[in-house]
C-alpha cells in the first residue's frame, strides 16, 4: 500500500493546491449557492442545485464520454512553436512553454479513441485551460490527425470544442486553421462517417466559424455560450444590450443551429444511441420481415 | 477632395504648393519660371512618393489599405468585366449588398465574380454595410459558387473588407455556420478559384470567400486574423497599441508571400493603388487571367485535392 500512497499523494496534493486555493468551496454563478468542491467534482462540475454547467478539465470530459472513464490518448504530431517569433507584452514562445508546463500538453486539443456505449469512436477535446482553447497551427493538426485515424479505423469523429476562437500570437497562420480544420471535417465526411459536435462553454470565433458548425449533428451543452462575433463587439458595433439568453446553447437551438441541447450527464447516452443508429444500421440480432412488406411499400404512391 | 494620409504630410504640402503655382500660372499667361518651378515640385513629389512608399510600415500600409479612394470590388468589375449581370440573393433569407456577386467576361472568358463592396460615398457605404457581409451574403456567396461549379465557370473573388458583421441579426442566423459552410463550398467545387485581396483582408469574414487555388495580392494590401486595434486591445490591453500589433502580425503581403499563405503579389502605381487606379486595376486583371490560364483544363477531383493539399501544407515544416 505504501507506494500507491506515496505515489497518489503528491499528484492529488499538488490538483488540489492548484485548483482550490484555501477554501474548498466554490460559488455557483448560476445560483451562488456555495458547494463543496469534492460534490461539485463527483457531479461532474454542474451545479446540484440549479444545474448549472461549469467548465470541466479535458481529461474529466474525455473520461464522462467514454464507457468505463476508459481511453487511449493519441500521440499528435509536433508543429513549429512559435512560427511568427511573435511577442505582444511577453514572448508567445515564453507563454506557449508557461501552459505546456502546466499541463503536461503539447497545445490545447486532445485526441482520444475508445467506446461511447460500445461504439469506436475517436474523440477530439479542447482543453480550454490551454491559452483559452484556442486555435493555432497543433489544434488545426491535432484535428487532421483524428480525421484520419477516424478513416483508417472507419469510426465516428466526435469534436467539443471549448475556445476562445484563434491563436492570435499565430496570425495568419491561425486563421488558416479555418479552411485546414474544415478539409479534416470533408476527410471524414468523404468516407460517409458520422462527425458530431459537442458543443461546450465557450465556442466562438474562428472555431465556431469553420469545423464547429459542420457537424452532420450538433449537440450543445446546457448553458454553454456558442457564438460568432464577442458579446463586447456586438454591443459596441449595434450600441444596445444584448438580449437574455443571447448566443446560449438554448438559444442556438431556437435559431436553428443546434440539434440537441442536452446535459452533461446525459450526454453519453445521447451521444451513444446516436453513434449506435449511425453505425449499426441493420443490428445482426433484428428479424427482417420477408414477403408483401416491400412489394406494398412499392406500391403506395410517392407523397 | 483627396485625401491625404498622416504619412503623406510631406507629398501633400508639395502637391498644395503646385496646385497654387498653377492658379497662378492662369492669370499670369507668360511666367516661364512658375511653369519650370512646377515641373521640378512634380518630380520631387514622385520622388518622395516612391520613397516613401517603397518602405511603408505594417501600420501604413494598414492606412493605404483602408484608404477611401482606394478603388474597390465594384470599380473592378467596372473595369475588368464585361457583360456584368448582378446576381442578387440567397434564395432562403435576402439579399445582402455587401456581397457583389455576378455573371460575366473576363478577357471574353464566362467568369463567375463574388467580392465584397466596401462602397466609395456615405450613401454607397450604407448601402453596402460598408463591405461587412451577414449571414445572407455568404449563403449568396455559396449559392454562385455552386452555380459556377454546375456550368464549369471559374470563379474570382474580390475581398475587401473589415470583417464580417457582428449584429444580433447575424448571430441569429448563423454567421458561424454561413461562414463555416462557404469555406466548405470553396473546398467542394471543381472548377478554379482566384482570390484577391484588393485592400483588406479581415478575418473569418474574408476566408469565406477567399479559399481558393490561386491567393493574389495588391502590394499595400494587408490580410489578417483580427485587426490590428483589435489585436492590441486584447493581447497589450490598449487600443492605441495598433501600430506595435500590426508590426507582430505579419498582416503585409510581403510577410504572408514568405509564409507561404498567398502566391502572388501586385505591384501597385506609385503612391498606392488610388493614385492610378486605372493601371491598377489593369495589372490586377492581367494576374487574375494568368492565374485561370494556369489552373484551366484541370480535372476536378486533382484540382480539389490540389486546392486541399495546398491548405494542409501551409504552417507544416517542410517535410
Ligand atoms: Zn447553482
Amino acid at each position: 500500500m505504501n507506494w500507491l500512497t506515496n505515489f497518489v499523494r503528491p499528484r492529488i496534493s499538488a490538483w488540489v493546491k492548484k485548483d482550490v486555493p484555501q477554501n474548498l468551496w466554490v460559488k455557483c454563478p448560476g445560483c451562488e449557492a456555495q458547494i463543496h468542491h469534492r460534490e461539485l467534482e463527483e457531479n461532474l462540475q454542474v451545479c446540484p442545485h440549479c444545474g448549472h454547467h461549469m467548465r470541466i478539465d479535458a481529461a474529466k470530459r474525455l473520461a464522462l464520454m467514454f464507457d468505463e472513464g476508459r481511453y487511449d490518448e493519441v500521440e499528435l504530431p509536433d508543429v513549429p512553436q512559435d512560427p511568427l517569433k511573435f511577442r505582444d507584452l511577453k514572448r508567445y514562445s515564453d507563454r506557449l512553454k508557461a501552459a505546456q508546463a502546466s499541463s503536461g500538453r503539447k497545445d490545447a486539443m486532445i485526441v482520444a479513441r475508445g467506446t461511447i456505449k460500445g461504439t469506436h469512436a475517436i474523440v477530439a477535446a479542447f482543453d480550454f485551460s490551454f491559452m483559452g482553447g484556442s486555435m493555432g497551427t497543433a489544434v488545426g493538426e491535432a484535428l487532421v490527425t483524428a480525421a484520419k485515424l477516424a478513416v483508417m479505423q472507419e469510426c465516428p469523429l466526435v469534436v467539443v470544442p471549448a475556445s476562445g476562437g484563434a491563436r492570435m500570437q499565430e496570425s495568419i497562420l491561425s486563421l488558416m486553421q479555418m479552411p485546414r480544420t474544415t478539409i479534416a471535417v470533408e476527410m471524414v465526411k468523404d468516407k460517409r462517417l458520422p462527425y458530431i459536435v459537442v458543443l461546450t462553454d465557450p465556442t466562438t470565433g474562428g472555431v465556431t466559424a469553420s469545423f464547429a458548425m459542420l457537424g452532420d449533428i450538433h449537440i450543445a451543452e446546457s448553458g454553454a455560450m456558442i457564438g460568432f462575433a464577442g458579446a463586447r463587439v456586438i454591443e459596441e458595433t449595434i450600441r444596445e444590450k444584448l438580449p437574455e439568453g443571447f448566443q446560449r446553447a438554448e438559444y442556438l437551438r431556437e435559431h436553428g443551429m443546434v440539434d440537441i441541447v442536452t446535459t452533461r450527464h446525459e450526454l453519453p447516452t445521447v451521444l451513444g444511441r446516436l453513434l449506435d443508429l449511425l453505425m449499426r444500421q441493420r443490428p445482426p440480432a433484428e428479424v427482417v420481415q420477408l414477403s408483401t412488406d416491400k412489394a406494398a411499400r412499392k406500391a403506395k404512391p410517392a407523397g | 477632395m483627396q485625401t491625404f494620409l498622416e504619412f503623406e504630410k510631406p507629398i501633400a504640402e508639395l502637391e498644395g504648393r503646385i496646385r497654387d503655382l498653377k492658379s497662378l500660372d492662369g492669370t499670369s499667361a507668360h511666367d516661364v519660371s512658375v511653369s519650370d518651378e512646377v515641373r521640378a515640385l512634380e518630380d520631387k513629389v514622385h520622388k518622395l512618393l516612391r520613397q516613401t512608399y517603397a518602405k511603408l510600415t505594417p501600420w501604413q500600409k494598414v492606412m493605404v489599405a483602408r484608404h477611401p479612394s482606394r478603388p474597390h470590388c465594384l470599380d473592378y468589375i467596372d473595369q475588368l468585366i464585361d457583360d456584368f449581370v448582378l446576381l442578387a440573393g440567397d434564395r432562403l433569407y435576402g439579399e445582402d449588398e455587401a456581397v457583389i456577386g455576378g455573371l460575366g467576361r473576363l478577357n471574353g472568358r464566362s467568369v463567375m465574380v463574388i467580392g465584397l463592396e466596401k462602397g466609395n460615398d456615405t450613401a454607397s457605404r450604407v448601402k453596402h454595410n460598408f463591405g461587412m457581409a451577414k449571414p445572407e451574403g455568404y449563403r449568396k456567396a455559396q449559392r454562385l459558387m455552386r452555380m459556377a461549379d454546375q456550368f464549369g465557370l471559374p470563379i474570382i473573388t474580390l475581398v475587401d473588407t473589415a470583417g464580417a458583421y457582428p449584429g444580433i441579426a447575424s448571430e441569429e442566423r448563423g454567421q458561424a455556420e454561413a461562414i463555416a459552410a462557404s469555406i466548405q463550398t470553396c473546398l467542394r467545387v471543381g472548377v478554379p478559384i482566384v482570390s484577391v485581396i484588393l485592400g483588406e483582408g479581415g478575418s473569418g469574414g474574408a476566408i469565406a470567400i477567399a479559399t481558393a487555388d490561386q491567393i493574389i495580392m495588391l502590394e499595400h494590401s494587408v490580410y489578417s486574423v483580427i485587426s490590428p486595434e483589435g489585436c492590441a486591445s486584447i493581447l497589450w490591453r490598449a487600443g492605441d497599441k495598433a501600430q506595435e500589433a500590426a508590426q507582430a502580425m505579419r498582416l503585409t503581403a510581403q510577410d504572408l508571400k514568405e509564409m507561404g499563405v498567398i502566391d502572388t503579389i501586385i505591384d501597385e502605381p506609385v503612391g498606392g493603388a488610388h493614385r492610378d487606379v486605372k493601371s491598377a486595376i489593369a495589372a490586377v486583371g492581367a494576374s487574375i487571367s494568368a492565374a485561370i490560364d494556369s489552373l484551366s483544363g484541370k480535372d476536378a477531383d486533382k484540382l480539389k485535392k490540389q486546392r486541399r493539399d495546398k491548405y494542409l501544407a501551409m504552417g507544416r515544416p517542410a517535410p
